[in-house]
């Protein structure tokens, strides 16, 4: 206690200036604190949230089949929780291996209280609760059973949860739309959350090999492939993302094979690809100016092929490098989703700017939009806290000496 | 030291090489090496050593001239490359070590990738080799947690995983500290005792005096002087390698 003492009036009062900006600043945060405390809890009317919380979350899917979405959300759930465990009984070679590390047992708590409590805190009928009670208690389930026996599998279990997750998106897509004998959900119909994690998912899937080819193409010794992948490049980051959204809704139609984009959705996800491309493609490409030329030499000089040496030898540094500049590429894309409401799509915020245009919540934008970015920074924080892992794993320098 | 045949391995023959920026780095340079024989490169910087070497295993292309590896010829247009390659190895002076890879995957990859060797029998292979290298205890560490010296091995041993016929070496001790430069002589030399043939650009006189058949003078572009490291060092026959002599001596 003594100690603590001590070390706030170190770091908060040193000197008297220092004391006097600290008294301040504390004043004023706290100040705010509670007038937004105090807020959300009397003033604020979550109704308008509690009320709207389906069409939020999906849009307009029929209610008759939306037993579809909530198999897929159990399926992920199952999914991540494997992951979750298998990742935790394969450690790198600098971890203990403990099956609930602290990190993990802080992560498991915030999860159940807030999948216990937010359910009933929104005053969701009791079905509805107890779904995402389940839910919860399914993910903590799967990931201690995934920890605790995974390890019997050898690489067989590492090598099953790479496999599961283009699967399960393969699956997704068809849950999500029909097919396969379910009945077809027009595109026009998906909406909220939903509608915003697939086009994000599918830009964010589909500009990755789209960038790396692109940000070989601008390295590569043929001039026509160099100055159209250039031309490509930089006419695409020159424009507004707005305009070719606008622009992808009338020409898209000429441009692609005929299937591929006759949905707005559809097409407003393609636009969103080749835009989020161009600008992965200079992630990537910084990433393969720093992998040193000696690296290409040893390779070609031991016999591996082009596509090898890339494979092997060069992309997997290259991206190690960019995995950052990556990461911060596909969460300026989940919020450039965003912009999908301008040319009419129910996304998360086309399907708010509904909710508020309803008589029955006007003056409740406040509400509105403070859920909305909370949601959207829990999604970014999600991928954050995933790359930040992601890296750790790959960087062979924190990989301290075995022996 | 095992006695070299006669039968040509390397045949260089007039070889000549313009770099894209139009400078003229190998100006005819012609060199035979054969079988089991160990032949060492020296002369002043720049004088074209790495770039000849360099086009053995098709690294770096050339316009006039014909070399032939082992039989292969290489065509101008850098045919037959992967048969090439196959054949050689090369160790750099930089190591080039795969630093995401740990050292047995370092070793591994290529045999398995290249030749499709099973995964089991290389990595038995492989820890064989690394123990005769001295560095059978490291298989696991990834080269960044590596020495100069035992970077520079695990290199060798990379090389030999892929079962050469002819081992080229770039300046293998140039970027070492210096008490790291003996383990790796070791290691070469302990090579050149098989019937491996091995090509070293290298500054070490005593490796150059001790192992190689074989001692070569490049300057500018060209094979100047070619001889039995006991004449090279004593008695040369051009003005130039006694110029070169006295500055390195
Ligand atoms: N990629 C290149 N482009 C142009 N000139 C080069 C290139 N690489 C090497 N050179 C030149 O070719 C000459 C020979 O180089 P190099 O074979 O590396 O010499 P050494 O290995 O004997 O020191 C040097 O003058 C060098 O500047
Ligand atoms: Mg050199």
């Amino acid at each position: 206690m003594a100690a603590l003492l001590r070390r706030i009036r170190r770091e908060l009062f040193p000197t008297r200036g220092d004391a006097v900006l600290s008294v301040a600043l504390l004043g004023l945060i706290t100040l705010a604190g509670f007038g937004f405390l105090h807020w959300a809890l009397f003033q604020a009317r979550w109704l308008v949230i509690q009320a709207n919380a389906t069409l939020f979350a999906v849009g307009r899917y029929p209610i008759e089949q939306q037993w579809r979405l909530w198999l897929l959300l159990w399926l992920l759930v199952a999914a991540t929780g494997l992951s979750w465990g298998v990742l935790r009984s394969h450690p790198r070679r600098d971890r203990t291996g403990a099956l609930w590390p602290r990190n993990d047992r802080l992560a498991a708590v915030l999860l159940g209280v807030v999948g216990l409590w937010v359910p009933w805190a929104l005053g969701l009928d009791l079905s509805l609760q107890s779904r995402w009670w389940g839910l919860v208690i399914l993910l903590l389930l799967v990931r201690w059973l995934a920890g605790r026996f995974g390890r019997r599998f050898g690489s067989l279990g590492p090598r099953l949860v790479a496999l599961t997750w283009p699967v399960l998106y393969l699956l997704g897509m068809v849950l999500i739309s029909g097919g396969l004998g379910l009945v077809s959900v027009s595109p026009s119909e998906w909406g909220g959350l939903l509608l915003t994690l697939l086009e994000a998912s599918f830009a964010i899937l589909l500009c990755f090999p789209l960038g790396v080819l692109l940000a070989l193409g601008r390295r590569s010794e043929l001039p026509l492939l160099r100055w159209g992948s250039v031309l490509y490049i930089e006419f695409i980051r020159g424009a507004p993302l707005i305009t070719l959204l606008f622009l992808g809704q009338n020409i898209l139609g000429f441009l692609l094979p005929g299937g591929l984009a006759p949905e707005r959705v559809w097409r407003a996800a393609w636009v969103l690809t080749f835009f989020a491309a161009a600008y992965l493609a200079e992630a990537v490409r910084a990433g393969l100016a720093a992998v040193p030329g000696g690296q290409f030499e040893a390779a070609r000089s031991l016999g591996l092929s082009y596509p090898q040496t890339l494979a092997k030898v060069v992309l997997p540094q290259a991206m190690r490098v960019a995995l950052p500049a990556m990461v911060g590429q596909f969460i300026s894309l989940l919020q450039d989703t965003t912009l999908l409401s301008l040319i009419g799509l129910m996304e998360l915020l086309g399907t708010a700017r509904t909710v508020m245009a309803n008589p029955a919540f006007l003056g409740k934008n406040a509400e509105v939009y403070l859920t909305l970015a909370v949601l959207f920074w829990c999604c970014c924080a999600a991928l954050g806290l995933g790359s930040r892992a992601l890296e750790r794993r790959l960087d062979p320098q924190t990989v301290p000496s075995s022996t | 030291m095992s006695q070299p045949s006669t039968e040509p391995m390397i045949e260089a023959r007039a070889v000549e090489k313009w770099y894209p920026n139009g400078f003229h780095a190998l100006r005819g340079a012609d060199l035979t090496v054969n079988r089991g024989e160990v032949v060492v490169i020296m002369g002043p910087s720049g004088s074209g050593k790495s770039t000849f070497i360099r086009t053995f295993n098709a690294l770096e292309d050339f316009q006039k001239g014909q070399i032939s590896v082992d039989g292969i010829a290489l065509s101008n247009d850098l045919r037959n490359i992967d048969a090439v390659r196959r054949e050689v190895g090369m160790v750099f002076q930089q190591f080039n070590l795969f630093p995401h890879l740990s050292v047995l995957e370092n070793l591994t990859l290529a045999p398995v990738l290249v030749r499709g060797r099973p995964r089991a029998e290389v990595e038995g292979q492989a820890r064989r080799l690394l123990e005769r290298v001295g560095i059978a205890e490291q298989a696991e560490k990834f080269p960044g947690q590596l020495s100069g010296g035992q970077q520079q091995r695990v290199a060798i041993a990379r090389a030999l995983c892929m079962e050469p016929r002819i081992l080229l070496f770039d300046e293998p001790t140039s970027a070492l500290d210096p008490e790291m430069v003996r383990e790796v002589l070791e290691v070469m030399q302990a090579l050149a005792n098989e019937d491996i043939t091995m090509v070293v650009v290298t500054h070490e006189v005593k490796f150059a005096r001790h192992v190689a058949h074989r001692v070569v003078l490049m300057s500018e572009g060209v094979v100047v002087e070619e001889a039995a490291p006991e004449v090279f060092f004593t008695n040369p026959s051009h003005q130039r390698t006694r110029r070169f002599l006295d500055q390195i001596l």
